[in-house]
């Protein structure tokens, strides 16, 4: 158990990086809790894998340290840093029986015997591989393979932390939610530090306490569920992270508001009306209503498409030349060609170059 | 399930039947003749039975070049699989030397048969071979194509030289097809190199591996062109495998009966033994 920081990181596969773009991982400062679960999510290539595999030790980062309860262990392989990693495609050990995959680990840091088997049995039954541990582990499927993976992790009682690299790729749809599930009760029940990478936004949200979200080498959110979706940081977060994604529209500021297209849509932060840079106002789709008939102001627009998600309608609306999209629920009357939009004013808001102005 | 007939597939069978029955099938059965058969030529042929048969298992001179070819066999077999394997985990996985070292590697493969015995020879001749030279300038009493040991030593040298390249290649075609994953899971468990060599290199080359030790087998068990070239089967019988022997007998004694049935008794050990490599090596692949 360790509590883990991540210290002025930077990381290039290329030597001598000279340019922002040969760094995989641009300047990181991190902590991650003992104990806690979090996820790393991001679109492909953002550099989450490189960061867990600089957390596990597989790689050295250019710049920067690691430290595991204070201790530095940038130069530590990753056997002695005690840390497991299950991998997006399931590794086991194919001669050997799932009883000798699970011991593994133990056996090479030479546990004695009897300790082993104890662990061992303790750990099958906990992931259900108890009616199996004779069966050759090479026969499995891929589930049961990711589990094995994740049982040698869990049998070495000196793991600091257990990183899953996109672990649910190759399972299958039915059995995804159900090993979340038990991943997510195993981590209640052992409460060792997980670290769960991966680019799909349910995964992250329903495994993790606390999610970070990457982009292009850098860290552009670091929140709860329930923050990452009413508050993004940035409206990368809010693009990625929702379906659909939010709004995000280039604005104005004009007399304290947000001005999209001539019309005011929501209260400006004072901070925005001053500095430079490239205005947008950012609201995500379910917070965006009708106007009710003759009901005074809103974003003049018009409907163009309508798609019945079952319970709620996906609304896009063309206004001003700016798509916008909006969640109706279901019995909420679809006004025809042209309609006025209303952004609610507490979930609205102002990202200069990207970032939330607060 | 319900199978569906059709004879109209043995039309599309057919020619692949015929094709076969023209290289391989008739041409066997021309041997199959003569080994049940006497002749004196000018097409006069009686029939002999089993008679050949069992002079050919009952003649010392083919228990002794089976024997022969039992040594060499298993001898090359011993050196080149693991020295194959070796060279194939010595090789870099990555960067601008792979394909320089796979050239390397396979140019003893692309060299004519008669050619690397007549390379072999003349390498190994001890008055002025490089390495006959080389070897008698530091005091050993070497002379190929004098002494029977010296002979051996020099035809599996050159069959080492010659054939270990295959291995090579095939087991580093295993060892690049793990992914990285498995090398870092064992780091992270903590595998010694031992143990990673044991547990996953070895496993994940044991298909590549099967098809070396069964090509390596076939093919030297039937060694011919380098060996009649470098030693003709000599100094004597030393070197006399079967192949040489059966060419000894087929056109140097004009022996077409015994020849025939030597051919097939041959063939069929040959079946046999793949057979049972190929069996032993294959069955934990079930489970």
């Amino acid at each position: 158990m360790a509590r883990i920081v991540l210290d002025a990181l930077r990381h290039a596969y290329g030597p001598a990086p000279a340019s922002d773009g040969d760094w995989a991982l641009k300047r990181l400062d991190l902590e991650w809790e003992d104990g806690g679960a979090y996820a790393l999510l991001g679109p492909s290539g953002c550099g989450k894998t490189t960061l867990l595999s600089i957390i596990s030790g597989l790689l050295r980062p250019t710049e920067g340290r690691v430290l595991f309860d204070g201790e530095d262990v940038t130069a530590l392989p990753p056997d002695r840093r005690h840390i497991a990693q299950v991998f997006q495609f399931p590794v086991v050990y194919d001669t050997m029986t799932v009883y000798d995959n699970l011991a593994f680990p133990l056996r090479n840091r030479g546990v004695a015997e009897p300790e082993v088997d104890a662990r061992v049995r303790e750990i099958a039954g906990m992931i259900d591989l108890t009616h199996m541990l004779g069966r050759r582990a090479a026969g499995l499927t891929a589930d049961g393979k990711q589990k094995i993976s994740l049982g040698r992790g869990l049998v070495r009682s000196d793991v600091n932390a257990i990183m899953f690299d996109e672990p649910l790729t190759v399972i299958d749809p039915h059995l995804k939610w159900q090993l979340r599930s038990k991943l997510k009760e195993l981590h209640q029940r052992v409460r060792t530090t997980m670290i769960y990478v991966t680019h799909d936004q349910t995964e992250a949200l329903t495994f993790a306490d606390k999610v970070v979200v990457m982009n292009q080498g850098e860290v552009v959110q670091i929140g709860t569920p329930v923050e990452l979706f009413e508050r993004p940081q940035h409206t990368f977060v809010g693009h990625f992270i929702g379906s659909p994604g939010m709004n995000v529209l280039p604005c104005e500021i004009a007399g304290g508001k947000a001005v999209v297209a001539g019309t005011p849509v929501a209260d400006c932060p004072p901070a925005a009306a001053t500095g430079s840079g490239r205005l947008e106002v950012g609201v995500r789709p379910e917070f965006v209503r009708f106007a009710p008939e003759g009901g005074g102001e809103g974003l003049p627009a018009r409907v163009v498409k309508v798609s019945d998600a079952g319970r709620f309608s996906i609304v896009e609306a063309q206004a001003q030349g700016h798509r916008v999209k909006l969640l109706v629920p279901e019995g909420v009357a679809i006004p025809g060609e042209s309609a006025l939009l209303r952004f609610d004013p507490d979930r609205t808001a102002v990202y200069r170059d990207g970032w939330i102005v607060n | 399930m319900n199978k569906t007939h059709d004879n109209r597939a043995w039309f599309f069978v057919l020619p692949v039947v015929a094709l076969v029955a023209f290289n391989a099938i008739i041409p066997l059965m021309t041997v199959v003749n003569y080994s049940v058969q006497e002749t004196f030529g000018d097409n006069v042929f009686f029939w002999a039975g089993v008679t050949w048969f069992e002079q050919v298992l009952q003649s010392q001179r083919f228990h002794n070049a089976l024997g022969r070819q039992l040594i060499f066999t298993f001898t090359i077999l011993a050196i080149e699989i693991p020295l194959g394997v070796a060279i194939a985990l010595a090789m870099p996985r990555k960067g601008p030397w792979v394909p320089v070292c796979l050239v390397l590697m396979a140019l003893p493969l692309l060299i004519p048969w008669n050619v690397v015995g007549a390379m072999w020879n003349i390498f190994a001749l001890p008055d002025i071979g490089l390495l006959g030279r080389s070897l008698n300038a530091l005091g050993f009493n070497y002379n190929f194509t004098r002494q029977p040991g010296d002979a051996w030593f020099t035809l599996i040298l050159m069959d080492v030289w010659h054939w270990t390249s295959l291995v090579v290649l095939l087991a580093y075609a295993g060892l690049v097809s793990i992914p990285d994953a498995y090398y870092q899971a064992a780091r992270i468990d903590g595998a010694s190199s031992f143990a990673i060599f044991r547990y996953i290199q070895l496993p994940k080359m044991k298909r590549v591996l099967t098809i070396a030790v069964l090509l390596r087998f076939m093919d030297s068990f039937m060694i011919y062109t380098e060996l009649s070239v470098l030693t003709g089967g000599g100094p004597g019988n030393a070197t006399t495998l079967l192949s040489i022997d059966l060419v000894k007998i087929a056109l140097g004694q004009f022996d077409l009966g015994p020849a025939a049935a030597m051919s097939l008794i041959y063939f069929l050990i040959i079946l046999l033994l793949s057979w049972v490599f190929y069996t032993l090596m294959m069955r934990n692949e079930q489970q």
